[in-house]
């Protein structure tokens, strides 16, 4: 079994993905920082990160710009760092309206695009906006080169094909060819194009009020200039994504849900024939045949131990309710290297405290840079 | 009653459990799921029921709800003359104008939501309830959903869906029939987000915030004099000893940063905070769900 920074040997991006609540934002962080350690200079790209995280790095205010954490943080927490860690935040709007100023041929188009309703709830609400403007961050970062390392923490979309389809999916809707012909403001189209059409513009119209109908015929004339640029773009933003530099990292918990979820997650991966890296499972709890080898009859034991049998009892019950959990957690995690077939499994344990500070990435990178047998020796407090 | 909250805090189970707690007191309850993920019916170990309202127990169904049948079914209820509709719904450009429009699968979702609550069903021999309890999409897309009636009656000025947007938004905002739950985890991310999530849900959408469930708290096993106790045999056992004791001092630690985020929470919000205790269960079940549901005050 792998550790992460052999499955990021010579990698040039790294996409951790996965579903809501799995810790993907700690994990991207806790990569990133330690690829930074060995010598790189490492940016993070995130999307929602933990105030107290960001605040103990120093990036209170982090932006839609990348910043350097200062190295001086690293020398006051006893952490050696030999390359450079910088971090960023998405902000999709911004993102997207930098895109449109880049885009349009001339400022009159850029104003028209930027001030549009439809537009407005595209680049703020529209599901999927901000996993496409993530990709096209991620994009811009690499084509500049500042950096040897991109660590991309995606969006928590519960639906993990709403991620990889998202490019697709609003190219599409930017391009709107076929919609574009039958509104213009003549609507002889229309009528060219028969009768059916011109009776769901009509029942359309009526369902939804003559305005939205307006603004979404002003959006796609003023977006008509740009379809172009926009759908090189996509095609180069997926050509990146498909690179052998690239590395896609599925992150997960050990229950049912989340496992489910990386399975169908790594499915869309290989259908979209984009390199897949290895899985990252998160609180994981080892189980004790792996910690201890024999347990014994371990009440009596202890109860000899702490003079204490009551408080003997309420530890091995404590015990045996942590065990049950560690053998769903390896079930599942067996299932999922199966589905896999991979053997890449990460497992980092569920640790005695939160993460939010250097102390506690650094804590997790021992887990994630280690082999599979020092992780075990590190779980059972051996090493 | 609408179940929010951060991905992976267990709204699912919270909305499961209050559907079987308001269906043993006899209330005719429905579980809503909107993701198309279908979680509940899982629960359930039913096979999924896509856009039905199928029985799970007395009193109790589920429905996952699509948004194309939605609109379908929206649709079919507006539009009387039988050729035309048939004509829409082979009609591309009617679903590419359907699919383009922003907001538009979210507004008929929350469109069905309400007709499931109405005691004058819309569709032909709809069932009457008494609770609709609706699994709502994660935080961050939850507030936005809830807010689409509103965006959509300003765009859209005239015709007939803006007095229905306008409608659905006075239905989500009617204090005394529509509620939120706000599910949250004893950790840092999911306590902020909570706080953040009541104040937005309350001034942004004006929603009624009834309480906040915090989920998975872990029980107090052990006293502080004890785990100094179990410090020491973790450090001078090995085998089985140290790696009870360790799971021991795990399980102190963790129920100890838990209240304090527990109290934070409590600090931060103005409605009642309920907690849910952890449950060591390999996988949460319906049993799981009802032992959670005689705890939910």
């Amino acid at each position: 079994m792998a550790s992460v920074g052999e499955v990021l040997e010579g990698k040039s991006i790294c996409i951790c993905a996965g579903s809501g609540g799995v810790g993907k934002t700690t994990t991207s962080a806790a990569i990133a920082l330690g690829m930074a350690q060995q010598g790189l200079r490492v940016c993070v790209l995130t999307i929602d990160p933990a105030k107290r995280l960001a605040d103990s790095l120093g990036l209170a205010e982090l932006g839609n710009e990348a910043r350097q954490v200062d190295p001086a943080l690293f020398e006051e927490q006893g952490v050696e760092m030999k390359g450079e860690l910088w971090a960023m935040m998405l902000d999709a709007k911004a993102t997207f309206d930098e895109l449109i100023a880049r885009q349009a041929p001339d400022e009159e188009s850029r104003d028209r695009v930027l001030n549009n309703r439809i537009y407005q709830q595209i680049s703020s609400a529209l599901a999927g906006s901000q996993e496409y403007m993530a990709m096209e961050k991620l994009f811009e970062l690499h084509t500049e080169g500042d950096f040897d390392l991109l660590v991309l923490d995606t969006p928590p979309t519960r639906n993990a094909l709403d991620f990889l389809d998202a490019p697709r999916r609003l190219t599409q809707f930017i391009e709107g060819k076929s919609l574009r012909v039958f509104m213009k403001p003549t609507g002889l189209a229309a009528k060219v194009t028969g009768r059916g059409v011109s009776v769901a513009l009509g029942v359309f119209k009526k369902l939804v009020g003559f305005d939205l109908l307006a603004d979404l015929a002003e959006f796609f004339n003023a977006f008509s200039s740009m379809v172009d640029g926009f759908q090189a773009r996509a095609k180069r933003v997926n050509k990146l994504l498909g690179d052998p530099e690239t590395c896609f990292l599925v992150v997960c918990g050990p229950q049912g849900e989340p496992i489910d979820e990386a399975v169908y997650f790594h499915r869309k991966l290989v259908e979209a024939k984009l390199p897949f890296g290895g899985v990252v499972v998160n609180k994981v709890h080892y189980a004790a045949d792996e910690l201890s080898g024999e347990v014994d009859d371990l009440p009596t034991a202890l109860a000899e131990k702490l003079d204490d049998s009551a408080l003997a009892k309420r530890v091995a019950d404590n015990f045996a309710d942590y065990q049950a959990l560690a053998e769903r957690d390896s079930r599942n995690i067996d299932h999922l290297a199966n589905e896999l077939r991979t053997s890449c499994v990460i497992r980092v344990p569920y640790l005695d405290e939160d993460v939010h500070d250097l102390a506690g990435l650094s804590q997790i990178d021992r887990y994630l840079f280690a082999t599979a047998e020092e992780r075990v020796e590190m779980a059972a407090g051996r090493a | 009653m609408i179940v929010t909250g951060k991905g992976g805090v267990g709204k699912t189970t919270v909305a499961v459990a209050l559907g079987l707690r308001a269906a043993s007191e006899g209330k005719r309850t429905i579980v809503c799921e909107v993701s198309s993920q279908e979680n509940a019916s899982r629960m359930f170990e039913h096979t999924a029921v896509g856009f039905h309202e199928v029985e799970m127990e007395e009193n109790l169904w589920s429905i996952s709800i699509d948004p194309d049948e939605s609109m379908r079914e929206y649709v079919l209820l507006q539009l009387k003359v039988r050729a035309m509709r048939d004509m829409l719904f082979r009609s591309r450009i009617f679903n590419y104008l359907a699919a383009a429009t922003p907001g538009l699968k979210e507004l008929v979702t929350i469109g069905k939501i309400w007709e499931l609550a109405q005691l004058d069903r819309k569709v032909k021999k709809g069932r009457k309830y008494d609770l609709v309890i609706v699994d709502a999409p994660a935080t961050g897309h939850g507030v936005g959903f809830l807010q689409t009636p509103r965006t959509f009656a300003s765009i859209a000025r005239v015709g007939p869906i803006h007095s229905q947007a306008q409608q659905l938004d006075r239905f989500i905002t009617d204090q005394e029939h529509t509620g939120t739950a706000i599910v949250a985890l004893p950790e840092e991310m999911p306590v902020n987000e909570s706080m953040t999530l009541e104040r937005d849900l309350r001034e942004e959408v004006g929603v009624a915030v009834d309480r906040l469930y915090l989920n998975g708290l872990y029980p107090e096993r052990f006293k502080k004099a004890e785990a100094e106790k179990l410090a020491a045999l973790a450090e001078s056992e090995n085998g089985a000893a140290k790696a009870a004791a360790r799971a021991a001092l795990s399980e102190y630690g963790r129920a100890k940063t838990q209240r304090a985020q527990l109290s934070r929470l409590k600090k931060g919000v103005e409605a009642p905070v309920k907690t849910l205790p952890f449950l060591f269960e390999p996988e949460l079940d319906v049993e799981a769900a009802r032992k959670l549901a005689g705890k939910l005050g």
